[in-house]
Order: structure tokens, then sequence, then C-alpha cells
């Protein structure tokens, strides 16, 4: 009843104009379709400084150049913008720049790249500036007009009070004055602490469009006079064309062209996709010859395995002491090999883009979580200036990572370019999209322990042997050769990285060192993207140990945290969980066993603690999961409980049920009937979040946590079986005999 | 050549006859809040009801539709929006990226209209459709309130 009570009480009003969706004022999108094209602001206002436009009606534009992919990035952004610039929150209605217009205006938006769990972190501070900025121009236009002095003018809420008067102005009425000021030089931030917006649990401001299908996403765009694509690239990554034979899909109806794009791919052109897509299935293929089909997941993980082993191209990485020596020379010794899979993105969104050429202008619509790259991209491969492209940014739906990628961009561009001054919308099956990903590298780990007489970690080493993602994506920001990323969660607590994702403990003698072991198949960024599986690794491993000292998980881990200030702040969140689970206070439900685990990752520190039963058959049922989040700052409580509660279902879906196999060098999946995710029923029971923000840093929210879900659910499952899981996914392993 | 009814109107549409229900909504009739995510009836993205019973409108050829039968789809859930699948999802700030939500909202809206108070193994059962921002906990907590709000809903009007 007291649910029915506040709904009614609030009074919804989906489809009015409670929360924007804005578009671009000012560079309106041509020709998109009606739907699109309602929401363009308007152009009548006044920018005041870059990120903030305010029209006459006080109404209040916020310019949002990171891309909102579901993590709610884009109303926490504003909310730092508005709590600076100290406006009406109901009167907020924010925008995309475009690529080519930061480009054009000396990237006064700066980075666009939305990834790393960056997009509120590696902003924040200028983003706040900019509010602030704002705000001292508008004061300053109020206190001109008045030939009153700033200091006797306050603002609240987009209403400027000259106090010995109480004369009243709004950011509407004095905006065109603003905009004419120089920005202030010092601008000094508001202490988190006495935030009035940033750090409640505002609603977001894209929701409304989403439950009526009014959202505009990638796929939805329609442009006068628009064909649309299907493709398929060799299934080889990185094979080439040898000869294609369109003749019959020519011939079917609706198409108009079936045309080669870039070396691999094929793309039949009609006036529907279905049609497209439906013809796209009758053109036959010949690749040249390609060494790479003879790759299958055992020649992989014989690869990886002879890495575990090898004692040349070893990168070394975290060393502490002599821990050879101390392994070699223990009462105990424990050692293991654990591995991960490849992993799939499966953004509900398959990738697309449209795009429309002519020779001297390129531009596209395109769901990407990198606008700058996109613009790059684009303009790449429609041979012109990057000043001759523009990219529009749509919605996601999704992006995980796999939307940094621009693939779909340069392959819709160098199709267009085959239609000059035609828009081309290019959307890829689903079975495209599988065949086609960037996937989460494959990797194993060996690891080994020392335990003393009287079960104290004297040495722990670990290899870990997989695909390096930099080698293939960003081969120059790899350093000496080396792939760092393949040590999130495991730099060194004196290390450049500390603040990025130490390892949580304090081990007397530890070597961590790779072995990288490249594959043609493509890798990419996946959400925690290495987190994932070094999570594991070390996390599982722990409780191995742990078991093999006769100790209690929790207990273990705490004597390698309590030496060592720098592990401080991985011990309070791992207790944060341990007391909210009732670790140490009370016993789990009747056939139900425990599993904790730590972590650090994007500059947040994190943990979980599971309640896990297994049944007689061997199927898991997750009872209760408590994760905990450590960002340092939180702006919007809401979301960050969402970003958690939702990566847990990310997490665990990989971990349970995900896996990408190899068979003649080509992905063997082909749509969610051979690729298995996770849904409703399979999904934890009941997920806790536990933030406990405590101020100094800002780490990032989208990806950290995602990678003590598994772990701690995994050591729950190794309680209540006696074996511990290593290897993923799950449900390649007989839990119960 | 087909007729069909959708939200109510009816509709001529020229199309070879196994292209699927939601092709024809997408492409032919401009109703793109219905979704493609898989194509094969696993994701449920492009969930509709025909008849009131909810389907994955990316199986359903149009050859296999008669012109009688109803079809709705997430633009005419609720004229206003207001359905109170869609008002618990607001209230609860279900969506994340909202792609798979016009899908899942009409899986909900189809179960309560079968079960008005549904157990969480009967939401189990009935939600099959995937998100993979995993908006799975705040789903269940949505088709619970408005659960409630309809049966609060219909009690005051017995009282009235």
């Amino acid at each position: 009843m007291t649910a029915t009570t506040k709904i009614s009480r609030r009074k919804f009003f989906i489809g009015s104009a409670a929360a924007g969706g804005g578009l671009a004022i000012g560079f309106n999108i041509p020709g998109v379709r009606d739907a699109l094209a309602q929401k363009v602001l308007g152009t009548t206002g006044n920018e005041v400084g870059a990120w903030v436009f305010i029209k006459p009606n006080d109404e209040v534009v916020i310019r949002i150049a990171r891309s909102e992919m579901g993590q709610g990035t884009l109303t926490g952004l504003a909310q730092l913008v508005a709590e600076e610039l100290d406006c009406d929150w109901k009167k907020v209605k924010w925008e995309y720049p475009t690529p080519g217009q930061n480009l054009a205006r000396n990237r006064v938006w700066g980075d666009m790249s939305t990834g790393g769990s960056r997009g509120i972190r590696g902003s924040q501070d200028y983003v706040r500036k900019g509010g602030a900025a704002a705000r001292e121009m508008l004061i300053q236009a109020a206190a001109n007009d008045w030939k009153v002095p700033t200091g006797e003018c306050t603002v609240d809420a987009g209403v400027i009070t000259h106090t010995p008067s109480k004369r009243k102005t709004t950011y509407g009425k004095v905006a065109t004055a603003a905009a004419k000021l120089e920005p202030p030089k010092n601008i000094v931030l508001r202490e988190p602490k006495d935030w009035k917006l940033a750090g409640k649990p505002l609603k977001r401001l894209d929701t409304i469009d989403k439950l009526s299908g009014k959202q505009v996403y990638g796929i939805d765009i329609k442009l006068p006079g628009m064909v649309v694509a299907s493709i398929r690239d060799a299934p080889v990554h990185g094979g080439k064309i040898k000869s294609f034979d369109g003749a019959k899909a020519k011939t079917m109806p609706g198409v108009t062209h079936v045309l080669q794009v870039g070396a691999g791919a094929v793309a039949v052109v009609a006036d529907t996709w279905w049609r497209a897509n439906k013809a796209l299935a009758e053109v036959t293929v010949v690749y040249e010859d390609n060494p790479n089909t003879k790759v299958t997941s055992a020649s992989v993980a014989q690869l990886l395995k002879e890495g575990l082993e090898a004692t040349e191209n070893v990168a070394a990485y975290n060393k502490v002491g002599d821990a050879l020596g101390a392994i070699s020379g223990a009462a105990k010794k424990i050692d293991a090999v654990y591995t991960a899979p490849y992993w799939h993105h499966v953004t509900m969104e398959p990738m697309n883009c449209t795009a429309k050429w002519t020779a001297e202008k390129c531009e596209v619509w395109v769901p990407t979580q990198n606008g700058d790259a996109a613009l790059a991209a684009c303009a790449e491969a429609a041979g012109l200036q990057p000043s001759q492209c523009d990219v529009y940014k749509v919605h996601l739906g999704g992006g995980f990572g796999r939307r940094g990628f621009q693939d779909p961009t340069t392959k819709a561009v160098l199709l267009a370019k085959q239609i000059p001054g035609v828009p081309v919308k290019l959307l890829w099956s689903r079975e495209e999209d599988m065949k086609q990903g960037r996937y989460r590298p494959i990797s194993q780990c060996k690891l080994q322990a020392g335990l003393d007489d009287k079960g104290n970690l004297v040495g722990l080493t670990m290899r870990i042997s997989g695909q390096s993602i930099l080698a293939s994506v960003a081969p120059a920001r790899m350093e000496n050769g080396v792939d760092f990323i393949a040590f999130q969660g495991l730099n060194p607590l004196d290390g450049k990285y500390v603040k990025e994702g130490s390892i949580g403990y304090s081990i007397p003698n530890l070597y961590i060192d790779y072995a990288m072991r490249n594959t043609h198949v493509t890798p990419g960024f996946w959400r925690g993207v290495n987190n994932n599986q070094n999570a594991v690794y070390l996390e599982c491993f722990m409780d191995e140990v742990a078991k093999a000292a006769g100790r209690d998980p929790l207990e273990f881990r705490r004597a390698l945290m309590t030496k060592d200030p720098r592990t401080s702040k991985h011990l309070a969140v791992l207790n944060a969980v341990a007391n909210k689970i009732g670790w140490e206070t009370s016993k789990p439900p009747a056939g139900q066993f425990r599993g904790i685990a730590q972590h650090m990752g994007y500059g947040s520190y994190i943990a979980a603690a599971a309640e896990v039963s297994v049944s007689d058959k061997g199927k898991v049922t997750v009872h209760r999961l408590v994760m905990g989040t450590d960002s340092g700052y939180v702006v919007n409580p809401d979301q960050v409980d969402a970003q958690v509660v939702g990566s847990v279902a990310y997490g665990l879906s990989a971990s349970f049920f995900e896996e990408i196999t190899l068979k003649n060098g080509a992905v063997e999946q082909t749509n969610l009937d051979s690729y298995e995710i996770m849904r409703m029923a399979d999904y934890p029971k009941l997920v806790e979040t536990v933030t406990v923000p405590s101020g100094g840093f800002w780490g990032g929210v989208g990806e950290p946590t995602i990678a003590v879900a598994a772990p701690a659910v995994l050591n729950a499952i190794f309680a209540a079986t006696g074996k511990p899981v290593r290897s993923l996914p799950l449900k390649n392993m007989k839990l119960r005999a | 050549m087909a007729k069909l009814n959708v939200n109510g109107k009816s509709l001529d549409v020229k199309v070879e006859d196994d292209t699927p229900l939601l092709w024809v909504l997408r492409e032919q009739i401009g109703l793109t809040g219905t979704k493609y995510g898989c194509g094969v009836a696993q994701c449920g993205a492009c969930s509709v009801h025909i008849n009131g019973e909810v389907q994955r409108s990316c199986s359903v050829p149009v050859s296999s539709l008669k012109a009688t039968d109803k079809i709705t789809t997430i633009e005419a859930l609720s004229p206003t929006g207001q359905h109170p699948i869609q008002k618990a999802w607001l209230a609860l700030e279900v969506a994340q990226c909202g792609y798979c939500q016009s899908g899942q909202i009409m899986a909900a809206a189809a179960l309560l209209k079968k079960t008005p108070n549904p157990t969480d193994a009967q939401i189990d059962e009935a939600m099959t459709n995937i998100c993979r921002c995993g908006t799975y906990q705040r789903i269940r907590a949505g088709i619970k309130m408005a659960a409630a709000e309809m049966a609060g809903g219909t009690k005051a009007k017995v009282k009235a």
C-alpha cells in the first residue's frame, strides 16, 4: 500500500518535458527523422563558457563530452557542472557537442573517450571549473548591471540576489551580458562536504524516453534517402578476400549493391535491412590462404601453457624480496594453474554506424564510446581532413569497452564512399557482431605459494600467460615492450600505477611476471578488462593457500593487510563487506557457504562477500552478495548502486557461462543460442551495495567492482564443495561427483 | 502483401512472407521502439504483445499473422506512458542503457496481466529477457512495485 501511495503522489508524467534529452543547439543534425529533430533545443540563448548554455527562459543546457552508454555519466557530469553553477536542477537539459566542434574549438571540451571508468574522475575537475566560471560570469554580469560589487551578490538555484537592496535577477536575464565577459582566472571549487546537487541520488536525465520506445539509438537513425546494409567480414580475423560472387544477391528484392568493404568484408545494400541481410547470406566469398585457419582453442591453450613455463619472452613486473627462494625453503608449498577464456561484449544493440560521404564532406551517426577516435576513423576512411568530417554521437545500446573501437565507423565510411551522397546505415547482424568482436583476452596463470610452519605466507609467485590488448590496439602505449595493463590490480605498492590498482597485500616475497602470447584474434577492453581474471587468479588462490594454512580466509587476508599503511584502504573496504555479511558475527543460512574477495581497480578499492549454495546436482545459487566500493567521492549514490549491482550480472554471467572458442581460426559461437548469458533466474537473489567513500581521491565506478563478484562467489563454491574453481567458465566444471 | 492490426490501426504492408514482424514494425511502419538484439528469439529485446500474449517479434513471420490479430508495441502500451510498469521503472530508475527495456517492459506488463501478484519464481520464469547492463534486481523490484500499485488501484475502485 505504501508503494501505491508513493506512486500516486509522485504524479508521473512520462513523455512530458520533465527531463530533457537534448541534442546540439546550434549544431543541428541535418535531416534526422522527426522524433530526433523535435528534441533539438533551439538556438536562442547564450554560451557562458564552453560547458554551459543558458536560454532566456532560464533553462540551462549542460554540454557533455563523454558518451552515455547506460553508466549514468551524463547525469553525474551534469550534476558536477550544476553544482558549481548553482542553477535550478529542474531546468537542466543536456547536449553532446560534436567531435568536429571540439576539434574546431581547440578541444575545449577535452577528452571525449569514455572508458577505463574515467568519465567522472577524468573530467570532474575541469567540468566543475566550467560550472564555477559560468557562475562567476553570471554574477559579474548582474553586478555590472546593478553597478554594485559582486561581493554583495549571492546566487541560489539560478537566481542572483543583491543582498543590500534585495534586487533579484535570473541567469536567463543576464546570460547575454555574461557571455561577453572574460572567464575568471582563479576558481575555487566547493568542498564535496558542501555539495547540494552533486553527491545526491538525483534522477537520471535520460530515463523517460527509454520507457516508451522513444529513445533513439544508432540502430534507429533514419535519414532522407537512406539505404541500409548488412556486412560480413572474414571469419578468420585479418582474412583477405580473393574473390566474391554477389550475382544471386543482386537479383533479390530491394538489393541495390553488393560491395567489398576493406580487405576482408563484403556488404549488401538494400532498401531494408532485413532484405540486405537475407541477400548477404547468398554472397559467396573465397578468401586468400591464411595460416591462422589452423588455430583452434586447443592450439591457443597450448601456446599459453608454454608461456606458463617459459624462461624467454617473459617480463618481470612486481618484485619484492626473493619469492622463489622463500617458497623453496617453505614448510608447505601450494601451486595451481588457473585459466580464463575469451569473452564477448554482447552489447544488446549490435554494432552499427550510419555514414554519408561526398568528395567534400563526410558525416557519421554512431553510438561510440570515443567521439574523437570516431572522427579520426571517419576522416581516415573517407580520405578527407578531420575538419571536413563530423561525428554525431547517438545513445549507445551498451558499450562495455566494445564501442571504444571504431571498426563500425571505418566500415560504414568505406561503404558509403562507394555510394557518394547517399546516407548508408550499416547494421551488423548479431552473428556478425559475435564473430567480429574485440574479445577480452584469453589467459592462464600459474601461482605458487609457500607457508612457514605457523601457516604464514612467506612467498608468492604469479606467472600470467596470455594475450595483450595493447600489443594489438596501441603498441605505442606499451612500456619497454610490456603491456602494463596485463597487471591490473597487481601493481606494486611503490610503483607508478599504485593509485590505479595496487595489490592489497604486503607479501614479504613476491614475484609477478607476464609471458605475452598473442594470437590473431582481435582482443579488446571488456568491462573491468584484466582485473576480472587477475582478481580471480589471486583471490581464489588466496583461499586455497588459507585453507592449506588451516586459516579463515578473512583472517588470513587481514594478516597481510595490516603491516603496511598503503594497504589500509584495501583493508577498510574488505572489513566493510565482512561486517555487512556478518562474517564474524553470524553463520550463513543452513546449506549456504561464504566467500570473500578484495581487489583494487580504476582507482577504487573494492571487496565482495557472497553466500552461495551448491545443490547435490551441482547447481549454484547465489543467495546474497555484498559489494563494497570506496571510490573516494560519490557524485550520484543511486547510480553507483546501479553500476555495482549491474556489473554483478556482467561479471557473473561471464564467469558462469560465457566462453568464445575457436575452430579453423574462427570464432565458433554464432549467436546467443551458442553464447549463454545470465538471465534473471540465475542472477543473485539479493545484491547489496556498501559504498564507503573515504575522500581525498577520485576513483572510477563503472568497472572496478565487477572484478570481485566472481572471486567472492567462486570462493564460496570452494567452501561448499572443497574443490577450487580454477577454470572459467564454471559451466565446464562438474561441481558434484 | 499483408494486413496487420498494429496499435489499434489497420495497416497494409508490402513485404515478403518470411519477413519477421520485428522488421515490419521497424522498417515498414516506423515503430523503432521494438529492438533487434539477436533475431533468434533469445534476448527478448523485440518483445511485443500479440492478442495480449508476449511474443518475440523477430521470430514471428508476417505470414503467420491474421488481420484480426491485435499487435501492441511499446509505443502503445499506454497512450500516456503511465502503465504501472512504466511508472515503477521511472520511480526505481531501472533503465541503464535502456536498449532492452522496451522488451523487458512488454514482458513484465504481460506477466502482470496474467499473474497480478507474481512470486519470485514466477518472475524468474516469465522474465527471460537479457539485460547486459544487469538491471535484473531493479526489474524485479519494479514488477513488485507495479503489482502493488495495480492491486491498490483495484481495491480503490471496489471501495468507490
